[in-house]
């Protein structure tokens, strides 16, 4: 077994090597501009291109002419959220978007309420969920578009997108999702499902990093963009720049591979996680998991190891690559905002693990990883105060902290 | 984050970990910091005359905060109550190197400390008073 194992597959995932085989003669004998249309070279990129928008749409259930391709959803929920707010604020001025989102989709609003919209920001359920009721009672006459994770990327839980979505056409109103996580996780339909915008990207589904796919509805109804980034036109007009042609070629070939594995993978990566939560629950006390079990990604858990304190706990499992949260905002020393819009503590919030499960694990790095952890929380608790008043039959919520920090 | 080759030494082997019985006259205990901070640590002396002859911590929080609380009762032990109480949190940062973002841990670990002291001289006053 090689160590670390990485278990952070939500944060990014390795290349697979169909994909970059498929790659690399892109970066070099067909090295064409996409957009030169006098010659074979461009010709060739273009192809490549086209072959690769239409294995993108496949994945999602899009026309090719649907996919924009941008650098990320990062840039994708940029281009969606702002490039939507611009073309329609003259129809009203409200968003809604809910506090457990990425936080690309939370400074987007941020920066659109300094534009002069205004954002209501839904508090989920403590499982991370938001309801359909949820939005209904949001919705106003001036509500112009709706942003909602599908899969959330640090505790895994799933939104009724299909339901949400449906709400939304109802009323006349765009629905955008964050689809970063559940692209190639979980099936996704953008029509059945009602989505009007979805942004996915490359190295979420093993595919290269700098890559991923904007969908923009052209019927029922037609979706229009204000471009962010002006130039050359490419694109349709809503994303200029000249196309990265390896990267499309391997964020095709990635979405080709994702949805002819989508259920393999899906019930690979779900096995192991029961295997590592059972394991884990089993040999430990005072462990909850978070997120809501019954809708949540195949391929993710979050467990809050109480009483042990989550900088600690990574620093004790040196073998496992994990993470104690979005690894945008790892840098931060605050608790995640997910759980604690959830409603989990901050005291909880700061016991919480995040493990990803990917195409490669195997039951041999899972059950490592879960005797790491069990080794690990079981030292860590030895040294905790709090474990020992928990022991002693001492409530740590009726102790007056104020003396704290 | 990386940390020092000090800071991993007392996160993978941390001194005087355990609990001294709080209830006793020659026992001092501060606790110190809040869970929802992130950092709790438990400091307790044992004192005999003027001298702190024995030291024992539980801290929950980060490596850093572990290794805080593991230094200070390395540093305690053997010193009378008054040198004790001159160790300060600039000198944990100094031996242990501690990054900016967690110079907060050496602080904790300076009230613990002077939180356990204070714990002590409260009951040995009362003691000598009654």
């Amino acid at each position: 077994m090689q160590l670390p194992i990485y278990l952070d597959y939500q944060a990014t995932t390795p290349v697979d090597s169909r994909v970059l085989d498929e790659m690399l003669p892109y970066f070099t004998e067909k090295f064409g501009n996409a957009a030169s249309r006098s010659h074979a070279f461009g010709w060739s990129g273009e192809e490549a291109v086209e072959k690769a928008r239409k294995q993108i749409a496949g994945l999602i259930g899009a026309s090719p002419k649907e996919i924009v391709i941008t650098s990320g959803s990062t840039e994708g929920i940029n281009l969606a959220m702002k490039g939507a707010a611009e073309m329609y604020g003259s129809k009203g001025k409200h968003i809604i978007t809910s506090l457990v989102e990425h936080k690309a989709v939370l400074d987007t609003a941020k920066h659109l309420e300094k534009e002069g919209f205004e954002v209501t920001y839904l508090t989920p359920d403590r499982n991370g969920r938001i309801s359909v009721e949820q939005v209904r009672e949001a919705l106003r006459d001036d509500t112009i578009l709706v942003a909602l994770i599908w899969g959330n990327n640090e505790i895994g839980t799933l939104n009724p997108i299909r339901e949400i979505g449906a709400l939304c056409h109802e009323k006349n109103v765009l629905f955008f999702t964050d689809g970063t996580q559940a692209a190639g996780k979980i099936p996704v339909d953008v029509i059945a499902d009602n989505i009007d915008l979805m942004c996915l990207s490359g190295h979420k589904l093993y595919g290269p990093k700098g890559v991923g796919a904007l969908y923009v509805r052209r019927r029922n109804p037609r979706v229009r963009l204000v471009a962010q980034m002006d130039g050359g036109g490419h694109e349709r007009g809503m994303r200029s720049g000249t196309l990265n042609v390896p990267g499309i070629v391997g964020l095709g070939a990635a979405c080709e591979i994702a949805q002819q594995d989508l259920e393999k993978d899906a019930a690979h990566t779900m096995a192991l996680r029961t295997r590592f939560e059972e394991k884990v629950t089993k040999a430990l006390d005072h462990v909850h998991i978070n997120g809501d079990i019954e809708n949540r990604l195949p391929n993710c858990t979050n467990i809050s190891f109480n009483y042990v304190e989550g900088e600690s706990l990574i620093m004790g499992v040196k073998d496992l690559a994990v993470s104690s949260g979005s690894a945008c905002t790892s840098a931060s020393l605050e608790p995640s905002h997910v759980l604690r819009a959830c409603g989990v503590g901050d005291e909880l919030a700061h016991s919480s693990i995040r493990f990803g499960f990917g195409r490669k694990t195997t039951e041999a790095e899972v059950d490592f990883a879960a005797d790491q952890m069990i080794t690990a929380v079981s030292r860590l608790r030895e040294l905790s105060p709090l474990y020992e008043m928990v022991q002693e039959g001492i409530d740590i919520a009726s102790i007056d902290w104020s003396g704290g920090h | 984050m990386a940390y020092s080759d000090k800071v991993l030494d007392h996160y993978n082997n941390p001194r005087n970990v355990g609990s001294l019985d709080k209830q006793s006259n020659t026992v001092g205990t501060g606790v110190v910091g809040a869970p929802e901070c992130g950092d709790v640590m438990k400091l307790q002396i044992e004192v005999e005359g003027d001298r702190i002859v024995d030291a024992k911590f539980k801290t929950f929080g980060c490596g850093s905060a572990i290794a805080s609380s593991s230094l200070a009762t390395e540093w305690i032990k053997g010193k009378t109550v008054d040198e004790a109480m001159q160790i300060k949190n600039t000198e944990i940062v100094e031996e242990l190197s501690l990054p900016p973002v967690k110079i907060h841990c050496s602080v904790l670990a300076e009230d613990a400390i002077k939180s356990a002291i204070a714990d002590y001289k409260a009951k040995s006053g009362e003691k000598k008073e009654g």
